[in-house]
């Protein structure tokens, strides 16, 4: 933490679609730098005493649950735990995340996204004894190890930085994307849920699922939780190469 | 005037309110989720340490018990919980986590062998049994007899946030997100739903329902300094309160994390501790175990957090711009124990300290962090004087925590509530037909659409950010780990004096559709009076108990203060809420008050305690066959749903 102050300047994108006649546009806010200052704190301050109109989210501002992703000048991120100090010339550009809904300003529909994507790849357990199982019994074993590995790939967050990064889903809307491939990857893995391959590839097995997938890899380097696409997809690929 | 039927409605999209949603919908109710946000988000996902429920498993479980956590839960509450709920939960909690092991949490497992872990500072080897190979492990935590704490790495919350909403998700409930209730539509005693906003557009919906619960956790951000995320800001317990006829309990039991970090006060989880992480002072001494020799760093957390401040205020903290604070050290775990099982520690370490706890010490001090407090229910989890109101999670206080919850012990709450109230929900929606007249709905949808107009008008006033602010200070500054009379007389003075001011609100930015200003003039003023609530019963409270610490009354005084504290605030323009009080009866408790064994044992004892003592001794003797289910029936004899009331298996142990 350095100790001299300095003055941010925040280009902010902001357009409000509720309202009539707004139209997109950048506005510069100043304010000075704090010790240890964020964006979730700078973003508060300019709203608090700049512009109370300006729209963002922020729940758990730690980091855990996804809701704050943001273009940071240039590279999609979580804004609560993005430190100013982290750059250097003071000029810090955030635009929405591309690929959501905007609900205003900064403020991107993540959630009816994400939502859409669990009910697209069924992100539960299938198992029609899953409601039947005998709760004062002792639970199912599983192998330490597989529990270790599924928690793993279930540390996604739903932020959306992958889906925002990512080119094929720039040209195909309907491209499940990245966030949807670890889900699925995740339940494959687990062996409380009994789909099959078959059933697997119903869900990704086209050029909106995997196969439509160009390794970019946009996915894997903006990923807050450091998520393993790589390996992820390519072993999703070719478990659904070997189904036809 | 859009209006919304449904039969159960759920206010709350976190691991409480999901949990009841999926009941009522088990059940085939029609049920309709709200949520200020997506529901994954909520602050259940922040939960990193894991959740109480006594499985055994791991070696140092072994010989666990409900009988355990019971006396574990109802000493950590101070004997200020109701034994009758607090029962009822730890029969449920094993069930609930197997529960959830089969809708897909990916709980941490027992590995049989060797392990090595770190506990009083030594580095020592476990054997885990091979017959608990592959069962649900658990970590240790303050306050427990046992390892306890089922966990997940360090992403407990997450994990079970995840596996709800996909449950949910896979049973079509629909969650409607960016909406916030403002209001409950109720009518001669019974509550028929709510008025809610649209975040988006700011429109104004009036959802009816049979039963409606509010799940909306804590009150956290009713102090500045809160490991809560920004929007537990109570408005759920806000909303039952300015119905005039809900009441709630024991508001003043607000609870302080020993180890938020300084200076954004994000948690370090409890598993820092439990897993071996000790406290150091500014001369790198290891301090707690002089305060409480025999749990030392694992001693309950508001005990820890207290001699956390008094070592501080001897002058052993660490100076900084912020305030002095102490320090956490990990570092003995090693480099693959946190990598592995407190990672997000770490994470959050690096992201927003710019340090490697596995080398570095880490900047923490008390923090709020939990609100024992909320809207009084009964074990059913109904509102005892607003009938089809019921309420579940840390908003509620059903009141399994007393005056001081377990770590562990909240997200548990969360899903065995969610359970059991869930029944009892959709047992109301069996038993009771939709009555309501239109003209009921108008009345309350024309007063919160007058509220929002009148903000809209309104030219100058006062700036809600700004009493948002001085509310937080007065909190923080007077009615914090350490209370006391003047102080707290004092911050109740300051809050009324707030409370005028907000009726004078104004805007800046004057529309009715997503503005996040409007927001905050419309939960400003009812933040400001849940902190009423929580001052004045803080200040008329002359006891020590738990987290409520007053420093003129050091006692826990069981004579005059073994009751619940009860709020309602009748009349909207008086100045104060009023309080009255519930007493907790002793001759009906499974275990008489008795000590917590923390420092001296400072008790003004209730004439009932040696009564009831003698006569549990009684009926355990007259009861020589009895096994421990039997006598905890006849002492304790408890409300639940049928399909909860079987016993729990344990490994080597079976049934018994
Ligand atoms: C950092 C942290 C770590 C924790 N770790 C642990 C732990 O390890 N173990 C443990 O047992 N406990 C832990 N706790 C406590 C525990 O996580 C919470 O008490 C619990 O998750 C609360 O769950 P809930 O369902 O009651 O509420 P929440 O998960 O807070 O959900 C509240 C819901 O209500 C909605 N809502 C709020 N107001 C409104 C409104 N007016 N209208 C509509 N919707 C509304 C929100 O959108 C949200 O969906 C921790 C708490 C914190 C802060
Ligand atoms: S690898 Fe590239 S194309 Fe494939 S999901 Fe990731 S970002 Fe998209
Ligand atoms: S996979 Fe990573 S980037 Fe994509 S939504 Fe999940 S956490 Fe965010
Ligand atoms: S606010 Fe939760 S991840 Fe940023």
């Amino acid at each position: 933490m350095s100790d001299y102050e300095r003055i941010l300047k925040f280009h902010i994108f902001r357009y409000n679609p509720q309202k009539k006649g707004d139209k997109p546009r950048m506005v510069t806010y100043e304010i000075t730098e704090a010790p240890g200052m964020t964006v979730f704190i700078a973003l508060n301050e300019i709203r608090e005493q700049q512009d109370p109109s300006i729209q963002f989210d922020f729940v758990c501002r730690a980091g855990i649950c996804g809701s704050c992703a943001m273009v940071i000048n240039g590279q999609p991120t979580l804004a609560c735990r993005t430190l100013t100090s982290k750059y250097e010339s003071g000029e810090i550009k955030l635009l929405p995340l591309p690929g959501f809904e905007l609900i205003g300003d900064l403020s991107v529909n993540t959630g009816k996204f994400m939502r859409a994507m669990s009910e697209r790849v069924e992100s539960w357990i299938h198992d029609t004894n899953a409601d039947m199982v005998d709760y004062n019994k002792l639970e199912e074993r599983m192998d330490p190890d597989v529990a270790d590995k599924i928690y793993e790939l279930e540390r996604c967050v739903e932020c959306g930085c992958c889906v925002s990064a990512c080119a094929t889903k720039r040209m195909r809307p309907d491209f499940l994307s990245a966030v949807g491939f670890m889900r699925l990857a995740r339940f494959a893995l687990d062996p409380r849920d009994k789909r099959t391959d078959e059933e697997f590839y119903e869900i990704m097995g086209d050029d909106d699922g995997v196969f439509g997938c160009m390794t970019l890899l946009g996915c894997e380097d903006y990923c807050p939780k450091d998520l393993p696409h790589q390996t992820q997809i390519a072993y999703l690929r070719r478990k659904m190469v070997l189904v036809k | 005037m859009k209006v919304i039927y449904t039969d159960s409605l759920v206010i709350g999209g976190g691991l409480a309110g999901l949990r009841v949603a999926i009941a009522s919908m088990q059940r085939g109710y029609d049920t309709i989720v709200l949520s200020l946000i997506p529901a994954k988000r909520s602050h259940s996902a922040a939960a990193q340490g894991g959740m109480q429920a006594s499985l055994g498993a791991c070696i140092k479980g072994d010989g666990d018990d409900e009988d355990i956590h019971f006396a574990d839960t109802v000493k950590g509450s101070d004997w200020g919980c109701d034994q009758e709920v607090a029962r009822a939960f730890v029969n449920t909690s094993p069930k609930a986590i197997r529960q959830l092991a089969a809708w897909g949490v990916p709980w941490t497992r027992v590995r049989a062998g060797d392990q090595d872990v770190v506990i009083n500072n030594e580095k020592v080897t476990i054997t885990e049994k091979l017959e608990s190979h592959g069962l649900i492990s658990a970590r240790d935590f303050g306050g427990t007899k046992k390892w306890r704490t089922c966990f997940t790495a360090d992403g407990a919350g997450h994990t079970m946030l995840y596996a709800m909403d996909n449950k949910a998700i896979q049973m079509g409930i629909p969650v409607h997100e960016r909406k916030e209730a403002l209001a409950l539509i109720h009518d001669d005693g019974v509550c028929y739903g709510a008025i809610v906003r649209d975040l988006i557009t700011g429109d104004l919906i009036a959802y009816i329902a049979k039963a409606t619960t509010i799940a909306t956790g804590g009150y956290g951000r009713l102090y500045s300094v809160t490991t809560n995320a920004v929007i537990s800001e109570g408005i759920g317990n806000a909303i039952a309160l300015q119905t005039g006829i809900a009441s709630l309990g024991n508001m003043e039991a607000v609870q302080f994390h020993p180890t938020g970090i300084v200076p954004v006060a994000i948690l370090m989880t409890e598993g820092c501790r439990g897993d071996g992480g000790l406290l150091l002072d500014k001369d790198g001494y290891r301090f707690m175990p002089d305060y409480e020799p025999a749990k030392k760093e694992l001693a309950s957390r508001d005990v820890v957090s207290r001699r956390m401040t008094e070592h501080m205020r001897k002058g052993k903290g660490i100076p900084s711009r912020y305030g002095d604070h102490l320090w956490l050290d990990i570092r003995l775990l090693g480099r693959k124990h946190i990598e592995k099982n407190l990672r997000e520690v770490k994470e959050i370490c690096e992201y927003f300290l710019g340090i490697d706890p596995v080398e570095e010490l880490i900047p923490v001090r008390p923090t709020q962090h939990y609100s024992m407090g909320g809207i009084r229910t009964k074990p059913t989890g109904e509102s005892p004087a607003l009938k089809g109101l019921f309420s579940a999670g840390e908003a509620a206080c059903w009141d399994m925590h007393g005056f001081n919850r377990l770590g562990g012990n909240s997200v548990a709450e969360t899903v065995v509530a969610g359970m059991i109230v869930g029944e009892y929900v959709a047992d109301y929606c069996a038993a009771n037909p939709l009555n309501i007249s239109t003209t009921t709905i108008e009345h309350f949808m024309k007063q919160e659409e007058k509220k929002i107009t009148d903000l809209l008008m309104k030219e100058f006033g006062e700036n809600p950010f700004e009493l948002k602010a001085a509310m937080q200070k007065v909190m923080m500054d007077k009615v914090g780990i350490f209370r006391n009379g003047p102080d707290l007389e004092q911050a109740v003075e300051e809050l009324k004096v707030l409370n005028q001011r907000a009726k004078n609100i104004a805007l800046r930015n004057r529309i009715s559709s997503s503005n996040p200003e409007l927001v905050e003039a419309i939960r400003v003023p009812m933040m400001i009076k849940l902190a009423q609530c929580v001052a004045y019963g803080a200040f008329l409270r002359t006891e020590s108990r738990g987290a409520h610490a007053r420093e003129d009354y050091p006692e826990r005084n069981d004579k005059d203060w073994l009751k619940r504290t009860l709020t309602t605030w009748k009349d909207e323009s008086a100045d104060l809420p009023e309080l009255s009080y519930e007493e907790l009866d002793v001759m009906k408790m499974e275990m008489p008050p008795g000590s917590r064994g923390y420092g001296v044992d400072n008790i003004v004892h209730h004439p009932d305690t040696k009564k009831r003592t003698s006569q549990i001794e009684t009926i355990r003797e007259a009861n020589p066959g009895a096994d421990r289910f039997e006598i905890s029936e006849i002492l304790n004899p408890i409300t639940i749903p049928e399909k909860f009331k079987g016993k729990n298996e344990r490994i080597g142990r079976g049934f018994k």
